[in-house]
């Protein structure tokens, strides 16, 4: 058999798998969006946008990525250069880290609301330091900043991880010979890492950063968990439209916004992390 | 390949069929009821055990319910053997995927519940199955600061928020439980109990003065509500905890508190308002979708399940009441003492204002608790303008009733054609 053709008869099972289940279906989900009665509208969309709780659940959902992606990014990236730096226990340090990964985001919600819960962890803490008289209501429609803090720590503690392993296996590929000029020409350890860890790393943390902002559009158990009905976002109300509503192409419209708000950002971050042509190794 | 592994593949084969076969012949139970383990397997052990053939029963929630099922109805053929589920599940679809049930034979004692399982059309759609009702449920360390004069069994809204605010005063902390979490069921107290107590209707009196004055009460109630409610689903949790002294739900959703600390807690009537007592009940049904692959063993299923025995079982397993005509043993668990106790004597209550379960909705049902959650969400959690909201909230209401052309329900007067929001 012509070798030329062997790449592709391999990755054809993956193909065939996607079409039939993810593109396939997809094609259908827009055209649910797309039809009401019959025919072409964008009644769906109307629909959708303008319930008095589009704004607010688009708005939260922004306000949680603009919180947790930027300290995602910056906490990935130190603990990606100190695991780098150790000499012992780095594959232990690794697993430890990576175990927010294997827990389901429902799952990590309902740890973080032992937490915050009313006889949570946190309360009887504080009671018992003497700190409050009484545990309190934490995560109550007072304190609408309590629970967006909670959501975001959620958040922030279970998918960093992700970020962490593309950001180590991206410093593992940078040539240690960078680092030996560095050293020659007296860089710091800081400079070091601002012009040569940052600028080599950048198809990984595009990679990272796609990956995460995405994933952080598509939030929902942790928030359904830890927020109730408190904290109203785009996915919960996709859910809201599908089984409570049992309203399918409202459903597929509030998830195609979804799909295009991750699509735009996904080319800014595309556009703004491009290497140069000529900076290709 | 020898020839040891050529028979063990064929006998591996062999042996694969065998169990398909086997799992062919049981009779799939696709329920939304009885869903916690523990309920499942006593359904499987206790209810289904006596049905004279293997059952396979499966509690599901009910997004993943309603999807597998419209996949089977949509392929035309399936394995669903028998639908468990809510009267409001089963008003959502269409009644031409159910089969006609009258030639079983079998109803319940209550020709209301009868009337509601033809889901409009002239036959049954589906076999009522179990009951239930939203009770009240209190810590006893509660019962000290009830306000002078006051019943716990003949409570008044007034009395309820005096009540939950002596024990905020007095243990600093608000210790009224509501289900507002996000499967709570907080709609059915707004189309059961509140409205009917208040304006004596749901849908006509929606926007009505008298709906105002429900709605500031229901404000006055919720600032001596635990705010942490907005997360409640099941209040038999935060009781057990005591993170709430005084609570609002669903019997079932009562169940282990009393079941867990039988001495600690007391079950009673929902309040009553100017209007009465208003309460609703809850229904679970039985039904065969058209693709059952085995119609006869569906209908013997369907037919053990309204057994005076088999109710009985299922009341043990489930908390649901029987909906025929049976005599109660003695040593039944404690929840469903307690919850029998309190739905008598709300429904003997003088001043007893029964309502009925949303009907002729379709697959509107869903937009029509939106109506209401929304309006909760907006008057008491986002503190806007009751007259406002409301008048805002009647335009949706209008549209669902007017779409669907339902005919109002008991509170309600009844209406020639779609029941008007006045």
């Amino acid at each position: 058999m012509d070798t030329r053709y062997i790449p592709y008869l391999l990755i054809l099972p993956a193909t065939l798998f996607l079409a039939v289940f993810f593109v396939y279906p997809f094609f259908l989900v827009a055209a649910q969006a797309f039809y009401a009665d019959g025919q072409l509208s964008l009644a769906n969309f109307r629909d959708v946008t303008s319930y008095w709780k589009f704004p607010i659940s688009l708005k939260n959902t922004l306000y949680l990525t603009a919180a947790v992606v930027p300290v995602q990014l910056a906490l990935s990236l130190l603990m990606a250069t100190m695991v780098t730096r150790m000499q012992k226990g780095r594959d232990l340090v690794l697993y430890i880290w990576t175990i927010p990964l294997g827990i389901s985001d429902l799952a990590a919600g309902i740890v973080w609301l032992a937490i915050f819960e009313q006889s949570g962890f946190l309360n009887s803490m504080m009671v018992g330091l003497g700190v409050m008289d009484r545990p309190a209501a934490l995560l109550s429609y007072q304190s609408p900043m309590m629970v967006f803090i909670a959501i975001a720590l959620a958040e922030i503690w279970r998918a960093t991880a992700i970020m962490l392993v593309i950001i180590v296996a991206g410093i593992g590929l940078i040539p240690k010979e960078y680092y030996e000029a560095g050293d020659v020409f007296g860089a710091s350890r800081w400079q070091q890492f601002l012009r040569i860890t940052l600028p080599m790393l950048r198809p990984s943390l595009q990679t990272a950063l796609i990956l995460r902002v995405i994933l952080a559009f598509e939030v929902f158990a942790v928030v359904a968990a830890l927020g109730g009905t408190l904290f109203p976002v785009l996915m919960g109300e996709t859910y809201a439209y599908q089984f409570d509503l049992l309203n399918n192409s409202a459903a597929a419209a509030i998830a195609l916004i979804i799909l295009g708000l991750s699509l735009a950002f996904t080319l800014v971050i595309l556009y703004a992390l491009r290497v140069p042509k000529g900076a290709r190794v | 390949m020898t020839i040891k592994h050529v028979i063990a593949a064929a006998a591996s084969g062999v042996a694969m069929v065998a169990m398909a076969g086997a799992a062919q012949a049981d009779v799939l139970f696709w329920s939304t009821q009885a869903k916690p383990a523990q309920e499942s397997q006593a359904m499987r052990e206790q209810v289904l055990a006596g049905a004279g053939m293997d059952v396979n029963y499966q509690g599901n929630d009910g997004g993943p319910w309603l999807t597998r099922l419209q996949a089977e109805l949509q392929a035309g053929s399936g394995e669903i053997g028998v639908l468990g589920a809510l009267h409001g599940d089963f008003a959502a679809m269409d009644p031409a995927d159910l089969v006609d049930l009258d030639s079983l034979g079998v109803s319940s004692a209550s020709s209301t519940f009868n009337s509601l399982a033809k889901l409009g059309t002239s036959n049954a759609q589906y076999i009522p199955w179990m009951q239930a009702s939203y009770i009240m449920a209190a810590n006893k360390k509660a019962l000290e600061y009830l306000p002078a004069g006051a019943d716990v069994d003949a409570l008044t809204y007034d009395q309820l928020i005096a009540w939950a605010g002596n024990v905020k005063e007095a243990t600093g902390s608000a210790k009224f439980g509501f289900p507002a979490g996000p499967k709570g069921l907080k709609h059915r107290f707004f189309q059961g109990y509140l409205y009917p107590s208040y304006t004596d209707g749901v849908v006509r009196t929606f926007a009505s003065d008298k709906a105002v004055t429900a709605w500031e009460k229901m404000r006055e109630l919720w600032s001596v509500t635990n705010p942490a409610s907005t997360n409640y689903s099941f209040l038999q949790e935060q009781l057990l905890s005591e993170e709430v002294w005084i609570a609002f739900d669903h019997t079932s959703r009562l169940a282990n508190a009393f079941n867990e600390r039988p001495d600690d807690f007391v079950a009673f009537p929902a309040p009553a308002g100017p209007e009465g007592r208003g309460f609703m009940p809850v229904i679970a049904g039985v039904a065969i979708p058209r693709t059952a692959p085995d119609m006869d063993a569906a209908k013997k299923l369907v037919a053990h399940m309204l057994d005076p025995a088999t109710q009985i079982a299922t009341l043990r397993a489930t908390n649901f009441f029987p909906v025929v005509d049976v005599n109660l043993p003695s040593d039944l668990p404690p929840a469903v003492q307690a919850a029998g106790g309190a739905v008598a004597k709300m429904s003997g209550s003088a001043d007893a204002n029964p309502g009925l379960l949303p009907a002729g909705l379709g697959a509107k049902g869903g937009d029509f608790n939106r109506v209401f959650v929304d309006s909760f969400e907006r008057i008491v959690l986002g503190g806007q303008d009751i007259r406002a909201v409301l008048n805002d909230q009647k335009k949706a209401l209008q549209a669902i009733m007017e779409e669907t052309g339902a005919p109002c329900w008991a509170p309600d007067a009844p209406s020639k054609g779609a029941c008007p929001v006045e």
